[in-house]
């Protein structure tokens, strides 16, 4: 197998895990506030969270370039501090996968948190059971359909995603190549035979997942119903 | 002793109502709050319980606020000594019935509550049970049980048992009073059913549209006329049979059946369905409907 090739799809895979990773890590928290609080800065935040469903990436792309770049002061403090440079890097994608996919994370869960009947939580207070125990053994387990959604399309979308990675990454092999720019990249050198074997690995792949989570998710709707 | 002096608007189906509440509950008494749905009973409860806040009063429990407008105190649920069971039970549908009850104990003494309470709640077979897998009565067992897991100082029952048929209703009657008696929590049961107030508590508030209309107990309430009597029961009449110029009038007194002759005259007030009090002077039984 060309060298090239999986290189770009461990990479690729690489991206993806991390991102859902660090997403999950973020978005419980978040995606729990969201749920559960009555601030009025509420409306703002969900604004913000869902803005890359609609913004074209490039637009988010384009703003991690100029804020990372080493020359804006952003960028310069991450790079003289913390020796971390987010353009035309690996962290600089994952950083800007993160921010793209945040939607695909907290929606599910958010609805997830929704779903759940809130006597439950008003239950484990009346018992004096704390906040985090009550998130850890009552909330999450009881919405493990919300966090697979979650997790299943972030890692997804990350995979297929383009624009931002483009914009801030670009195309270096081994390091900020992901699967569909060398799609991208193969055509304009017309060599499709290697774009088709992207093409249908990320086809294939991407269709395996999803199947598993809609028969996962009937069995979690089944069990619930016995 | 629950000292409890509230009042919250609430917004309802017919417009606003102030629920207004005043009124002071003894250590280790069964009291009942009654009312029809919509009286504000449930809400009062839950700001007992600290669930929902009042507009104003306080709330002192053993000389201890719990809450206070005037002076800002609004002692969170987690922080208030109460076991509560909700009207749907609540119960945690990931955990076991054991884990259910369990779940708030500290570790070093769970086993032994645990296992103390799933026996005397007679639920030993069914530890490890889901809750979705336990029928009605089942559940309400468990969230008893995971109520008096801490030993709360105050119990609050939400309408326990209205989801339940009369049979198991009645057992549970009598579970609940002995698990009363046994561990001697002061207790607060929401109910629109008649006869759970004269089976269960010593004291009844009647709520009417947010406002506590009558109090006292629940005798004392329900049956106008204050007569000496030799014994009284208070149940419903089930069944009425002509027989001669008499009527036989069965009556559900507890779980058993009893007889009562009622004359032409009487039969004016009575029918089926209808609460009754039974009371004996020296030998003939008097039978008169009771107010609702």
């Amino acid at each position: 197998m060309n060298p090239d090739f999986t290189q770009t799809m461990i990479l690729t895979f690489q991206v993806a895990g991390i991102t859902t990773i660090i997403l999950l890590v973020l978005g419980i928290p978040l995606s729990y506030w969201l749920a559960y609080t009555s601030n009025r800065s509420k409306a703002i935040v969900e604004t913000l969270v869902s803005m890359p469903l609609v913004l074209p990436p490039t637009v988010l792309g384009f703003y991690l370039l100029v804020f990372f770049s080493p020359v804006n002061p952003v960028g310069g403090f991450l790079e003289s501090w913390l020796n971390l440079r987010l353009v035309f890097s690996f962290e600089g994608i994952i950083v800007g996968s993160v921010l793209f996919s945040l939607p695909f994370m907290i929606h599910p869960l958010q609805s997830g948190f929704g779903a759940i009947p809130a006597n439950l939580r008003e239950a484990a207070a009346t018992l004096g059971i704390s906040r985090v125990k009550t998130l850890f053994t009552i909330l999450l387990p009881n919405m493990k359909p919300g966090i697979l959604a979650g997790c299943v399309l972030s890692f997804a979308h990350t995979v297929g995603e383009f624009g931002v990675v483009l914009m801030v990454g670009g195309n270096i092999p081994g390091q900020t190549r992901m699967a569909s720019i060398a799609i991208y990249d193969r055509v304009e050198a017309l060599d499709y035979a290697t774009a088709h074997r992207y093409a249908l690995v990320l086809f294939a792949i991407t269709f395996a997942i999803l199947l598993l989570v809609y028969i996962v998710n009937r069995r979690f709707a089944r069990m619930e119903l016995t | 002793m629950i000292e409890v002096n509230v009042s919250k608007r609430l917004h309802t189906a017919e417009g606003p109502m102030d629920l207004v509440f005043s009124g002071t509950i003894e250590e280790g008494e069964f009291t009942t709050l009654f009312g029809p749905s919509g009286a504000g009973k449930t809400t009062l409860l839950r700001m007992v319980a600290g669930l929902t806040t009042p507009d104003s009063g306080t709330i002192v429990v053993d000389g201890q606020p719990w809450f206070d407008s005037a002076r800002r105190i609004n002692l969170s649920p987690r922080r208030r000594s109460i076991g509560m069971v909700f009207q749907d039970y609540a119960l945690f549908p990931n955990l076991t019935v054991a884990e259910n009850i369990g779940l708030a104990l500290p570790k070093q003494q769970r086993s032994a509550i645990v296992s103390e309470l799933l026996e005397v709640a007679g639920l030993q077979e069914l530890a490890g049970r889901k809750p979705d897998k336990l029928s009605g009565g089942q559940r309400q067992r468990v969230a008893l049980a995971r109520a008096l897991a801490l030993k709360p100082t105050i119990l609050l029952l939400d309408e326990p048992l209205s989801a339940l048929d009369l049979q198991m209703r009645l057992k549970l009657q009598d579970e609940l009073q002995r698990l009363h008696q046994r561990y001697q929590p002061t207790t607060l049961l929401v109910s629109h059913d008649l006869s759970e107030v004269f089976r269960l508590s010593r004291r009844v508030f009647v709520l009417d549209k947010g406002k506590v209309t009558r109090s006292g107990s629940p005798t004392e309430v329900f049956s106008q006329s204050k007569i000496s009597n030799k014994f009284r029961f208070n149940g419903e009449v089930v069944h009425i049979k002509p027989s001669g110029v008499v009527y036989i009038v069965h009556v559900l007194v507890g779980q058993d059946i009893v007889q009562v002759i009622a004359s032409e005259r009487e039969m004016t007030t009575l029918k089926v369905g209808k609460r009754v009090l039974i009371a004996s002077k020296a030998f003939n039984p008097l039978i008169m409907p009771l107010d609702e």
